[in-house]
């Protein structure tokens, strides 16, 4: 027998408790049954079997969960248990340790809720990205509730005494039955037509699961999705969650919290204002002081109490520019007298007074050149015109008449050097050395 | 002044903090401070007026046609 192998019964039911423990079907579940031999540990655990017609199985429930239920499970009721399944050790048991439990029907609900839920938020309308700021200042609040509920009752009495000038819009809506998840629906739509809500409120005073199922319904839970004006969901007691809780912009356990929530407190908001108001005028103050301060801090300068000092240095430095001024400009005329100086002695030399005179002495000369040659000229051209007048007198007509030569002019006193220019007849006139001849041509005879 | 009216309670509030912290800090000209002062009491007095004015009727029902009607709560 010795080389049969074999395992021990702890390792045995270690690997059969892995076995159920990386089954995913086994990790989270609902079971349906009927509880029996329960047992409620005085350290708080509760024990129990869950049975059907035909099998049973063990089961616990920590405290850590159990405190949350909302009733008081009972041998023979019938219950929706989640939980997980693994092994006892000790015993060798398969049971479910159980992390929440309904009474049927009611449990069916749940089911549904968590379905949904679950859908919703892998959807994102959970998302924080989503959620809408709550106005600070509401003017218009609008609820959605029933018009005869205590909720908007708790909702008009907070908003009266926490911010009265708030105006409340009640958008009469029925929160309970089959119709209620309609006509919140419709309810929400109407308050977006309405355009001027701040913020809405969706709620409703607590109640059974049953009574508040309206508000886990998914098209419910779409139109607050949907809407643009920010709601504040309210509905039942603080312990409730309901999907429309999950997808408002903000959640308040109970109405009187949503109002709390929708409007500010006006007797803070007065305080607050006052304050602002105190240190507005402080801060006018103290900006008053300072410039005052700033103002006396200058006139007590050593510029306003000893102003001479301001211009006593200038004074000086205005004597010196001054003396600088005078002491340059004398130079510089001085300057300018001994070039003048230079120039004048060079001009001097230049003085045209001696051209004048050596001018005038040249024209002397001149002159006198001038009428000595006049002379001259004039003496010889009257030695010339003497011995011309002598030859002159040789040529004279008149010494060759006296020689008895005559000049015959005719009538018209036209020289007569032809006889072709006379006929018989013709009176003409003989010159003569001593006068004249008035004679008449008797014939003519060529030579 | 048409843009007096449409300055909201919030918008007046966030203003006047606005005006506080400037002059608290200290360094603006003095005739832009006292303007800030001057702007800063109007706020605060537009704002105190808000704050009191309350209408006598608040709270309205939506009836079925859409109008608005004066609404008061019946205790049971």
């Amino acid at each position: 027998m010795a080389d049969i192998k074999y395992v021990t019964v702890t390792a045995l039911t270690k690997y059969i408790k892995r076995k159920f423990e990386v089954d995913p079907h086994l990790q989270d579940l609902w079971i349906k049954g009927e509880i029996s031999n329960f047992t409620y540990h005085t350290r708080g655990h509760m024990y129990f079997t869950l049975k059907d017609e035909n099998a049973r199985i063990q089961a616990v429930m920590f405290a850590g969960y159990n405190r949350y239920l909302a009733f008081r499970p009972e041998n023979g009721m019938k219950v929706l248990v989640r939980g997980e399944i693994s092994v006892y050790e000790p015993s060798g048991n398969y049971q479910v340790y159980v992390k929440e439990m309904q009474p049927e029907g009611i449990g069916n609900l749940y089911l549904a809720y968590e379905q949904l839920k679950k859908r919703l938020e892998e959807e994102g309308l959970f998302s924080p990205e989503h959620k809408k700021p709550i106005p600070k200042f509401p003017r218009y609040v609008g609820v959605v509730t029933s018009p005869t509920g205590a909720a908007i009752r708790d909702i008009m009495t907070t908003i009266r005494r926490r911010y009265p000038i708030a105006k409340v819009i009640l958008l009469p809506t029925l929160v309970q039955g089959e119709q209620a998840a309609p006509s919140i629906v419709r309810s929400i739509e109407k308050a977006n037509e309405l355009g001027y809500l701040d913020v809405l409120i969706v709620g409703r005073g607590g109640g059974s699961i049953e009574e508040l199922w309206a508000f886990n319904e998914e098209s419910v839970a779409r139109a607050i999705f949907a809407s643009n004006v920010p709601i504040i969901s309210a509905v039942g007691h603080e312990t409730d969650f309901t999907i429309a809780d999950f997808v408002a912009d903000l959640r308040a356990p109970t109405p009187t919290g949503a109002a709390e929530l929708a409007v500010p407190h006006l007797t803070e908001l007065l305080e607050r204002l006052a304050q602002r108001k105190v240190r507005l005028i402080r801060a006018m103050k103290e900006k008053i002081t300072y410039e005052s301060e700033r103002l006396v801090r200058v006139q007590k300068s050593y510029a306003f109490r000893y102003p001479k000092k301001l211009y006593e240095q200038k004074e000086q430095q205005l004597d010196m520019l001054m003396e600088r001024l005078e002491r340059q400009t004398m130079r510089l005329i001085e300057q300018k007298r001994e070039r003048w100086q230079q120039y004048d002695l060079h001009l001097q030399k230049h003085h045209p007074a001696e051209k004048l005179k050596k001018a005038a002495e040249k024209q002397q000369v001149l002159t006198k050149s001038l009428e000595r040659e006049m002379q001259t000229i004039f003496k010889q051209k009257q030695l010339l015109f003497t011995s011309l007048l002598s030859k002159l007198q040789v040529l004279s007509p008149l010494k060759i008449m006296e020689r008895g030569y005559s000049l015959v002019y005719d009538e018209k006193q036209q020289l007569v050097k032809s006889v072709h220019q006379l006929g018989p007849g013709d009176s003409i006139k003989v010159r003569l050395q001593d006068g004249y001849l008035d004679c008449q041509v008797w014939g003519i005879e060529e030579v | 002044m048409s843009e007096e009216k449409e300055l909201t309670f919030e918008e007046a509030m966030a203003q006047l903090e606005e005006i506080v912290e400037k002059l608290e800090e200290g360094d603006v000209p003095l005739e832009k401070a006292i303007s800030f002062f001057q702007e800063g009491m109007r706020l605060s007095k537009l704002c105190h007026d808000k704050l009191q004015h309350v209408e006598k009727q608040m709270e309205y029902i939506l009836r079925e046609d859409g109008e608005l009607e004066p609404f008061a709560f019946q205790e049971e």
